[in-house]
């Protein structure tokens, strides 16, 4: 399993897009431009997510985690999406019911049952109230980026693989 | 009681059965329950019918199945994952 990558590349603020379907492309269209994950990772993401939504209801700011099978991915990676207006998501588990999203964390992995202490640590920020508030407001990606990095434990994760 | 055999769906069998499943694992554990954890995706669980207790899965169902279906979104949210935790426990408790 290769290293994920997590810098200011992949984190995007004021997404643009009036549907999920829109901010979805533009947000796997930057993860294809990078050479992190195939073209095919485009419309995997958006089969997927009219399947199995990924939108969920938080204390505060409502979050998705899109996300597609292993083979469309090159090298693993968590975008992070800042939208400009919420944008409405399914809930998921549900198939009709939908949820005001702002902020959107897309996963692009490449094993399958990997990454658990990662995700784990990810959807303990979506239970940090303040954390999602402080994410969406913020409009420095650098800082984005040591947030993250600190909450999800993304350097002691990468010390862990030299 | 017999070891339960316990399904952990989600759409894609990569990301929220990971994080479901460890937290199945780790309450089982805790209760002293001996369960058969399968992650799966959700598409796959017609495959076990004969063979699972319970479907804990993210994903949405509409399929009818011999055993409980748990969703498992608190897990992921945190809110109201006592709730879910119960009923889990509960199901566990009951099937044979």
């Amino acid at each position: 399993m290769g290293n994920l990558v997590f810098d200011e590349s992949v984190i995007l603020l004021n997404v643009k897009g009036e549907t999920k379907e829109t901010v979805l492309e533009n947000i796997a269209r930057n993860l294809v431009d990078k050479g992190l994950v195939k073209e095919s990772f485009i419309s995997a993401i958006l089969k997927r997510e009219s399947e199995f939504a990924t939108g969920l209801p938080t204390a505060g700011v409502s979050v998705a985690i899109p996300h597609t099978d292993v083979e469309h991915v090159n090298q693993a990676t968590i975008s992070v999406a800042v939208l400009e207006h919420p944008v409405n998501f399914v809930i998921m588990g549900d198939d009709s019911e939908t949820t005001p999203v702002q902020l959107i964390f897309m996963l692009a992995m490449d094993e399958a049952h990997s990454q658990l202490t990662l995700l784990q640590k990810l959807m303990k920020i979506f239970q940090d109230e303040q954390t999602l508030s402080a994410l969406v407001k913020e409009t420095n990606k650098s800082n984005i980026k040591n947030l993250l990095e600190e909450k999800l434990d993304l350097r002691a994760f990468e010390g862990g693989e030299r | 009681m017999a070891k339960k055999t316990v399904l952990v769906a989600c759409g894609a069998g990569i990301a929220t059965s990971t994080v479901v499943n460890s937290a199945i694992e780790e309450m089982a554990k805790e209760h002293n329950i001996d369960v058969n954890l399968i992650q799966i995706k959700i598409a796959e669980v017609g495959s076990y019918v004969d063979s699972a207790d319970l479907l804990v899965t993210t994903a949405m169902t509409k399929t009818e199945y011999p055993f409980p279906v748990i969703n498992a979104r608190n897990f992921l949210t945190g809110i109201g994952v006592e709730d879910t935790k119960k009923q889990i426990l509960e199901a566990l408790k009951n099937s044979n």
